[in-house]
Parts: structure tokens; C-alpha cells; sequence
């Protein structure tokens, strides 16, 4: 179908469009035709016809206006045929007026709704996987086959889950619309914790590869989409550094034998310094609004290990003390296991161990518990019970990472 | 938008009439029955007797067969309902936490089908 002499080619034209639009176009097309289904297949519609027309008279100078006239006029089509003429008798007049007022819309005319899309797609009346799978194909553009991949489903689960999110939208009534000043808080926690879901499952994936950059810098790409639309929200940027921190150690994570390298061991010369520069000044400019929070605490200890230019000369303390005040926020056990793994530089691995004892009962069978055990009686020299510690942890790995290390980490123990 | 708001509970977790949170619990019952009428959202609802005075209903082969009990024993059973029209769910959800059962049990909301969508 392609031959030699084409201009640009238009899959990968219109793809960029799609991802970079970052659902604006969609959202805008929600709020016109007030159904997440119909605005979603018109615009496929829309994508269709680009195909054919770009690949022909070439890419237009606004691809966004183009797309969205053409979803406009299949709108109108379908409205038209599907004899849907009845309750959406409003929308059609509406759109037939903007057909004949607005020959041309340039992108600047396109009013961005994201943050409306954004709230309903992480609406608490769908489950969180739908939420994370819904964020990622509206706001993220990614086709259902990557979100597929990105979560170990089957490409036909993810499209039913997605279809089934778009009906409940519809059938049960949720409204497209920001949330008022009451319900915000709870409501921008749960858009926080779909976009720290997908930044985790690229952080450390349970599938292989271990680490999947695409969806750690899509997580970053939306909520920096999201801060532009929300721009004092000090979780929101607590939650944006503290991705970007992470995310910045990339290149040293991974050992060339496949195993992780834990943060003592890292190669900080690897480390990505201007983002980490970045995330710090960012936490810094959320915590002086005044408003601290989980994201806010754990990028600030997340930039304390960044910054330090080693290991030992990590301000442990510091870290001991902010776990402290993350505790007091979330009774999470998982932040105090943090704190303890930290406690065992200030105050030792015996005071940690005896810390970890009451711990125990809450946590479980949690492996982090047991690989967190076996590394407190390994420098406790206590080997006999570090690698028995240490075949727990091994059974409960979900990841071959994360494997990979304690056995080398087991076997290190027998010299 | 019309939605169904079905009350579910275990039979013994809402108060007794003999016992001293009931006032506050039936109070609970009036809020919610006032705000719904104030909002102009109320269209019906009703307490139901207990599901061991249900009788359950099938026809098969042209046989009407009766069976003593509810459709399905469960823990929590279906203590009431409310059918309101409200403008979307989120109102929904908000009329469904002012039910006094909805603390100790579950209130599940279901939209109304819109059978004009089938008309002609």
C-alpha cells in the first residue's frame, strides 16, 4: 500500500497526533455529544477517514481540527441514523450549528475538558483496574493491545473491560464534570493513585521486562498534563517529583545479569542528575504551600537518597524521621517497614529486627517482610536463619529481578 | 435518571425497636425521606418485612411452582428500597449514604432501564 515516494507516513503521523493530543480531542467530543461511547467511536471513525485522506492529500497543517470536524460530521451521522434523534435532539442541533459556524477550527479554539475526562475515568464507581486501563487509553492514547500487554491480560479482556467501563459511564449515569470543592480532595486522591498504579507496574513490573520505561514516562506525561490543569496541588506535584526521583535511577537498576541492584549498590554516576535536581526542587516548592501529604513525604525521602552522593553519607536520620510523619498520615504497615529498613542504619540490624517482630503479625507472608528479614540477619551475621528468611523471600518473588538478587544475595552468605 | 437504591442488611445488624439507638436510627430514616422529598427526587420507597415471610415464584413447563423463603439466603438480605430521580449518579451515591442501613450494611444503587430507547 506504501510506495517509495510518499511524504511522511501517516500511521506514525497520526499515532503522534493521537498521544500528544493526550485525549483532548476526546474529552472535548464527551462534552458535546454527553456520551463517552459515541464520542469514542466517532473519533475512531475520525482516525479511519485520516488514514485514507492524510495518506492522499497529506497531513493537514491542523491535524487536531481536521479530526475533530470529521468526528463532528460522523456524529452527526450516526446521531442521524441510530434514530437516537429523541434524547439527543440537543447535541445534534448543536453540532449542526458548529458544522455550519466553524468551517475551520484551529487548535487553540479546541477547549480542553481533560480535566473532566481525567476525574471520570478515575470515578469510584469503577473498580481500579478499569480505572488505570481506562486513564491509560483516553488521557494516555495507548491502543488496548499495549494496555493489554502492560497489565498481562488478553488484548479481547482489556477491549471488554474498556467497553464496559464506557457503558457503565453511560447506563449508570456517572456526569462528566470536575468535582466540587467538597468531594475534591477524595476525588484527586483517586486520580492519583490510578496514575501512581501505572507508574509502579513500569517501576517494577511483575511481567518481563522488569522495568517498562513507556509506562513509568507515561504516568510521569499525564500527570505533568494534570499539573498544567491543576497547578497548586501539592500532592499532585509531591506525586510528580516523586516519580520523576524514581524514575531518574533507571539506568542504574538493572544488573547486566538481569538481577536488581539494590540503592546501596547503584551506580549513582548512572543517575539521571538533572531530573533529580528537578523532582527535588519541585517537592520543595509543594512543601511550602503548607499542605503535606503521603506523595509530598515519600518524594522528600526519595530525593535525600537521590541527592546523597553515597550510601553512607544518606541522611538515615532524616529519612527515619520522615517515614515518622508518613506513618502518622497512612497507618500503613508497608511505610513501616521502610522506616525499619532505615532504622537498621541508625540504629543498627538488631534494633531493626526487634522492630520487625510485631511487624510480622500484620504483614504476613508479605515478601518485601522476608527479603527485609534476610538481609537484617545476614549483616547480624545470623546465616543460618538469613538464608532460611531468604528461601521465603525467593518463593513469594513475583519477578525475576527481584529473584535473581536474593539468590545472589543467599549464596554470598556460604564463602 | 432513575435509580433504584436497594437497602441490604443482616437481619439482626440494624437496631431493635426496644433498644436505645433506634430513635436515632428512625430519625436517620426521616432526614433521608424529608431531603429526598425537599430535592424533589423521591418517587417511591418502601421498609419490607423480613425475608422469612418471602415467597419465591417460577413458572416452568407452565407450572407455577411456589418455594417458602427469599430467592437466595443470604447474609445480608434486602431490607427496603428507594427509587429516586435524581440528575446523576454522584447524587445517587450521595442519597444512598444518608440511608441509616447503608452504616451497617449495603445500599446498591441500579439505574433504570430506559425503555423508550426500545419504542418506535
Amino acid at each position: 500500500m506504501n510506495d517509495v515516494s510518499q511524504p511522511a507516513p501517516v500511521r506514525p503521523a497520526l499515532r503522534e497526533v493521537v498521544r500528544a493530543d493526550g485525549g483532548r480531542l476526546l474529552a472535548l467530543l464527551i462534552r458535546q455529544l454527553g456520551d463517552f461511547q459515541l464520542a469514542e467511536d466517532c473519533l475512531q471513525d475520525a482516525l479511519t477517514s485520516a488514514m485514507e485522506h492524510w495518506q492522499r492529500n497529506g497531513v493537514p497543517s491542523s491535524p487536531e481540527g481536521w479530526l475533530l470536524q470529521v468526528a463532528r460530521r460522523k456524529a452527526i451521522d450516526r446521531l442521524r441514523r441510530a434514530a437516537r434523534l429523541r434524547d439527543k435532539g440537543a447535541e445534534y442541533a448543536h453540532l449542526l450549528e458548529l458544522e455550519a459556524t466553524q468551517p475551520e477550527v484551529a487548535p487553540e479554539q479546541i477547549p480542553d475538558e481533560r480535566l473532566r475526562l481525567i476525574f471520570t475515568c478515575c470515578h469510584p464507581a469503577l473498580d481500579e483496574r478499569t480505572r488505570v486501563a481506562l486513564t491509560l487509553r483516553t488521557l494516555g492514547g495507548l491502543t488496548t493491545e499495549e494496555i493489554a500487554r502492560a497489565f498481562v491480560v488478553k488484548p479481547s479482556t482489556m477491549a471488554q473491560r474498556l467497553v464496559r467501563a464506557r457503558r457503565k459511564i453511560t447506563k449508570a449515569g456517572i456526569p462528566f464534570r470536575v468535582p466540587d470543592a467538597e468531594e475534591w480532595p477524595a476525588r484527586l486522591h483517586g486520580v492519583l493513585t490510578v496514575l501512581y498504579l501505572v507508574f509502579n507496574e513500569g517501576y517494577a513490573s511483575s511481567g518481563a521486562p522488569y522495568i517498562r520505561a513507556d509506562l513509568c514516562e507515561e504516568a510521569i506525561r499525564l500527570a505533568r498534563i494534570l499539573l498544567g490543569l491543576c497547578p497548586e496541588e501539592p500532592e499532585l506535584e509531591g506525586l510528580l517529583a516523586l516519580m520523576g526521583l524514581h524514575h531518574a535511577r533507571r539506568p542504574a537498576r538493572l544488573g547486566p545479569d538481569g538481577a536488581m541492584v539494590p540503592l546501596e549498590e547503584q551506580d549513582r554516576a548512572a543517575w539521571d542528575h538533572e531530573a533529580i535536581a528537578a523532582g527535588a526542587a519541585l517537592v520543595e516548592r509543594a512543601l511550602r504551600r503548607g499542605r503535606p501529604g503521603p506523595y509530598q513525604i515519600q518524594a522528600a525521602i526519595g530525593a535525600l537518597h537521590a541527592e546523597a552522593p553515597s550510601a553512607a553519607e544518606t541522611d538515615w536520620h532524616q529519612i527515619v524521621l520522615l517515614y515518622e510523619a508518613l506513618e502518622k498520615h497512612r497507618d500503613n504497615p508497608v511505610y513501616a517497614l521502610n522506616r525499619i529498613a532505615a532504622i537498621a542504619h541508625t540504629r543498627g540490624a538488631g534494633e531493626a529486627l526487634n522492630q520487625l517482630e510485631p511487624l510480622q503479625r500484620s504483614l504476613g507472608d508479605y515478601q518485601p517482610l522476608h527479603a527485609l528479614k534476610a538481609d537484617l540477619l545476614r549483616r547480624q551475621g545470623q546465616y543460618a536463619e538469613a538464608v532460611q528468611a531468604y528461601d521465603r523471600a525467593i518463593a513469594r518473588a513475583n519477578n525475576d529481578a527481584d529473584r535473581r538478587f536474593l539468590e545472589k544475595r543467599r549464596a554470598s552468605m556460604s564463602h | 435518571m432513575k435509580y433504584l437504591l436497594l437497602i441490604y442488611g443482616a437481619p439482626d445488624a440494624s437496631p431493635t425497636p426496644d433498644s436505645p439507638e433506634f430513635e436515632a436510627y428512625m430519625a436517620g430514616y426521616v432526614k433521608a425521606d424529608e431531603t429526598f422529598d425537599k430535592q424533589g427526587v423521591m418517587r417511591g420507597g418502601e421498609a419490607l418485612e423480613g425475608t422469612d415471610t418471602a415467597t419465591s415464584v417460577r413458572v416452568r413447563g407452565g407450572k407455577t411452582e411456589t418455594m417458602d423463603g427469599p430467592f437466595a439466603e443470604t447474609k445480608e438480605q434486602l431490607g427496603g428500597f428507594y427509587l429516586l430521580d435524581c440528575d446523576n449518579l454522584d447524587d445517587a451515591i450521595r442519597y444512598a449514604a444518608m440511608i441509616p442501613d447503608a452504616a451497617t450494611g449495603t445500599v446498591e444503587i441500579r439505574p433504570v432501564m430506559d425503555v423508550s430507547q426500545f419504542a418506535e
